[in-house]
C-alpha cells in the first residue's frame, strides 16, 4: 500500500499497463509533458512511438483511436477536458460505439478515452461539463468514474484491458484527496459497485467526486440525527451494477442519488428510474436527485459553489426522504 | 495539381489486365442487379451505387494485400468487392440476412470484412479518414510494410478532418493513401458550388503530394496508386489522389421518388460521361491490343452472371437474423 492522490494512481496504472503490454499506445494533446500529471514520465519510459503528442485535432484523434484499435492496438486517447469530446464526438458516437455492432461482431475495439470532467475549478462552462449521461446513452461505450485513488488505479487497469471502448472520467482538480493504493497488479472489475459505508435508514448513491460530500453528509446525519445512511459508489455507470443498488434500497427503502451532471437525463435520473422500475415495492419515499441545475457552470466561484451539489444539499435531501409520509 | 504520364499499361501483365476487367464487371453486374431489386422492392433499405466509378476501387485495391486496410464510403460496394469481399456475403448483408457479412447488422452502407482489411463502408461522410489515419499509425508501429487507404468522396473534402489527417500524416510520415473519388456531386449539389479550388491541392501546404487523375482510366489509377503505395511503404508519408469520375446513377436509388421531378443534372451530361465509361474503355483497349477477344469476354460475362445469380439466390434463401444478435454484438466479452 502507498498513500497516493488519484492522479498518481492513474500515472502508475498507465505505466504498469504500458510495461505489461507492448500493444498499449497512448496519444493526445500535451501527453508528453503530462499536463495533469497523469501521463508524466510515459514518453521518457516508453518512447516517442508509443507515446505521442497530437495536434489539437479531437475530430481526428478520437477516430484514430478506433482505427488503431481495429488494427490490433490497445489505445489510450487522452482528451484532456471532457468538454473536448464534443469536438471529437462523431468518432465516439458513430464509430467507436457502433462499429463492432455494425460489423456483426467482427471487431474488438480496446480503447480507453481519458478525460477530466466536472466543475469546482472556476474555469467556466466550456471546461466544467460532466458529459457521462450523453456517453451512457450511446450504448456501445463503457463509462467509468472512479472516486478514490485505489479505484482509479484498479478501474483504469481494467479499462485498458477491456476489449471495448471505455471512457475513464477523472474528476479534475479534485483528485487531490489521498488514499491507500495497492501496489502492483490491482484490478477493479467494471460493473461492480461498492458499498462505501453501511447503513439501514437511507441509501445515497454518489458518483465520482460526489462520494466525498456524500460520505460527509452521511457522517453528519449519523452524528446529528442518529441516522444510519448507506453510501454506494457505482464505480462504473456502463455497465451499471443495478443489483447492489437495488439490494441497498431493499434494505433502506429510501434513495438519494448524487450526481454532478445537469439534472435532465442525468445518471441520477437513470438510476432513479431503474430503482422506481425494479425496486418500487421497497421504496418508502420518492427517490430524490441531488444534481446540478440545468444551467451552464458559472465562472464566479461564489456561484459555482451554489450550483454544485454539496454536503448540505445532500444531507437536506436525505432528511427530506426520511420525513416523507411522517408530517 | 499535376498529371502523370501513363506508363502503367506496360507494367501489368495480360492475366492481370483481364482480372482487373473481370473485377470491374463483377462490381457493375452486382450493382445493376441491386438497382433492379431495389426497384422491385426486394431490398429493405436504399442503395448508393458505384456504377461508373469502378476503375478507382479496382485499380487501387488490386495492389493491396489483406493486411492493408481500407475504409470506404456510403457508396462502398465497389471497394468491398474490389478488395476481395465475398459477393454472396455482401448481397446477403444488403438483404438483411443472418448470413450477411455483418450478420444483418450493418446493411449496404456498412459492408465490412475485417479479415480482408476492409474496415467497412461508412455512413458518415469523411469518417473513414480518421479511422485510416489510426490504422496507418498501427501499420507504422507494426513495421511490416502495411498501408492504410481511405476512399472518400468530393463531399468529404468539406470535412475538416481531411486537413487534420494531412497534418498528422505529414508530421508522422504515416503510410496513408487518401483517395478522393470526385464524382462531381455532393449528393444533389454540384461540386463546384460547395468545393472551392482543387481538392488535390489541399495536400500542398502540408508538403504532401496531391495528384489529379482521370478516375475512369484504370491505368492512371494504377500508376498513381503504385506511386503512393511506394511512398507510404518507404516511410515517406501520405499521398492525396483526386480521381475525377462520374456517378452514373443517382445519389441513392430511391431519389426519383423524393425529387418528384426535380433535376440537378442534365441528361446531356450523363450521356457525355457514358462515352467515358471505365469498363468500356478498358474492354475496348484490351480488345484492340488483342489481350482479350469477344468470345473470352462473353465467357467472363457468363461466369459473372452465374456468380451474381448465385449471390442473390443465396441472399434470398438465407434466414433472417435473430434478436439475440442485437445484444450479442454491442460489446466484446461477457457483461457483468
Amino acid at each position: 500500500m502507498a498513500r497516493q492522490r488519484i492522479i498518481q494512481a492513474v500515472n502508475d496504472a498507465l505505466i504498469e499497463e504500458m510495461a505489461r503490454d507492448p500493444k498499449v499506445i497512448l496519444f493526445g494533446e500535451d501527453v508528453e509533458i503530462g499536463l495533469f500529471g497523469d501521463t508524466r514520465s510515459l514518453h521518457a519510459k516508453f518512447g516517442p512511438a508509443r507515446v505521442r503528442n497530437t495536434p489539437i485535432s479531437e475530430n481526428l484523434l478520437t477516430g484514430m483511436a478506433v482505427g488503431a484499435a481495429a488494427a490490433g492496438y490497445r489505445v489510450i486517447a487522452h482528451l484532456m477536458f471532457a468538454n473536448f469530446i464534443y469536438t471529437g464526438f462523431d468518432s465516439i458516437a458513430n464509430q467507436a460505439a457502433k462499429l463492432r455492432f455494425m460489423t456483426g461482431g467482427q471487431l474488438r475495439l480496446p480503447i480507453t478515452y481519458i478525460a477530466v470532467y466536472g466543475g469546482g475549478k472556476s474555469i467556466a462552462a466550456q471546461h466544467s461539463d460532466t458529459p457521462y449521461p450523453l456517453l451512457m446513452n450511446l450504448g456501445g461505450i463503457n463509462v467509468v468514474v472512479p472516486s478514490s485513488p485505489a479505484d482509479a488505479k484498479g478501474l483504469l487497469k481494467a479499462s485498458i484491458r477491456n476489449d471495448n471502448p471505455t471512457f475513464f472520467l477523472q474528476a479534475g482538480g479534485r483528485g487531490g484527496e489521498q488514499g491507500e493504493v495497492p501496489e502492483g497488479e490491482y484490478l477493479t472489475p467494471l460493473g461492480q459497485a461498492e458499498v462505501k459505508r453501511g447503513g439501514t435508514d437511507a441509501t445515497i448513491v454518489a458518483i465520482g467526486a460526489m462520494l466525498r460530500p456524500a460520505l460527509r453528509a452521511a457522517e453528519s446525519l449519523q452524528k446529528e440525527s442518529g441516522l444510519s445512511v448507506e453510501v454506494v459508489d457505482p464505480r462504473s455507470l456502463v455497465p451499471l451494477d443495478e443489483a447492489t443498488i437495488l439490494a441497498s434500497v431493499a434494505k433502506t427503502g429510501r434513495l438519494v442519488v448524487v450526481d454532478e451532471a445537469r439534472d435532465r437525463c442525468s445518471a441520477a435520473s437513470h438510476i432513479a428510474a431503474v430503482v422506481c422500475d425494479k425496486g418500487f415495492a421497497s421504496l418508502r419515499a420518492p427517490v430524490k436527485r441531488v444534481t446540478v441545475a440545468d444551467v451552464a457552470m458559472p465562472y464566479a466561484p461564489s456561484l459555482e459553489k451554489l450550483v454544485f451539489p454539496d454536503t448540505q444539499r445532500i444531507a437536506a435531501a436525505v432528511t427530506e426522504v426520511m420525513q416523507y409520509g411522517r408530517s | 495539381m499535376s498529371r502523370m504520364p501513363v506508363e502503367a499499361r506496360a507494367q501489368i501483365d495480360d492475366a492481370r489486365l483481364i482480372a482487373l476487367l473481370e473485377r470491374m464487371l463483377l462490381i457493375r453486374r452486382v450493382e445493376e442487379r441491386l438497382g433492379e431489386e431495389f426497384k422491385a422492392g426486394s431490398l429493405p433499405g436504399g442503395v448508393h451505387l458505384y456504377i461508373g466509378e469502378e476503375a478507382i476501387a479496382v485499380g487501387v485495391c488490386a495492389q493491396l494485400a489483406d493486411t492493408d486496410w481500407i475504409a470506404s464510403t456510403h457508396r462502398g460496394h465497389g471497394h468491398f468487392l474490389a478488395k476481395g469481399g465475398d459477393p454472396k456475403a455482401m448481397v446477403a448483408e444488403i438483404y438483411g440476412r443472418k448470413t450477411g457479412i455483418c450478420r444483418g447488422m450493418g446493411g449496404s452502407m456498412h459492408v465490412a470484412d475485417v479479415s480482408k482489411g476492409i474496415l467497412g463502408a461508412n455512413g458518415i461522410v469523411g469518417a473513414g479518414i480518421s479511422l485510416m489515419t489510426g490504422a496507418a499509425l498501427a501499420a507504422q508501429l507494426d513495421g511490416q510494410g502495411a498501408v492504410a487507404v481511405c476512399f472518400f468522396g468530393d463531399g468529404a473534402a468539406g470535412q475538416g478532418v481531411l486537413m487534420e489527417a494531412l497534418n498528422v500524416g505529414a508530421l508522422w510520415k504515416l503510410p496513408l493513401v487518401l483517395v478522393c473519388e470526385n464524382n462531381g456531386y455532393s449528393e444533389y449539389t454540384r461540386g463546384d458550388a460547395v468545393t472551392a479550388g482543387v481538392i488535390a491541392d489541399r495536400a500542398k501546404p502540408y508538403g504532401v503530394p496531391g495528384v489529379v487523375i482521370d478516375g475512369n482510366d484504370i491505368f492512371e489509377v494504377w500508376q498513381a496508386t503504385a506511386a503512393a503505395l511506394g511512398r507510404a511503404r518507404r516511410g515517406q508519408g501520405p499521398t492525396l489522389i483526386e480521381a475525377r469520375t462520374y456517378r452514373m446513377r443517382g445519389h441513392i436509388e430511391a431519389e426519383a421518388a423524393f425529387l418528384q421531378g426535380g433535376t440537378y443534372r442534365s441528361q446531356e451530361e450523363i450521356e457525355h460521361w457514358k462515352q467515358h465509361d471505365p469498363i468500356d474503355r478498358l474492354a475496348r483497349g484490351l480488345q484492340a491490343d488483342r489481350v482479350i477477344d469477344s468470345d473470352a469476354l462473353a465467357r467472363i460475362e457468363q461466369r459473372i452472371g452465374a456468380q451474381v445469380q448465385g449471390a442473390f439466390e443465396f441472399a434470398e434463401q438465407s434466414e433472417l437474423p435473430d434478436i439475440a444478435q442485437v445484444s450479442e454484438y454491442m460489446f466484446s466479452g461477457q457483461r457483468p
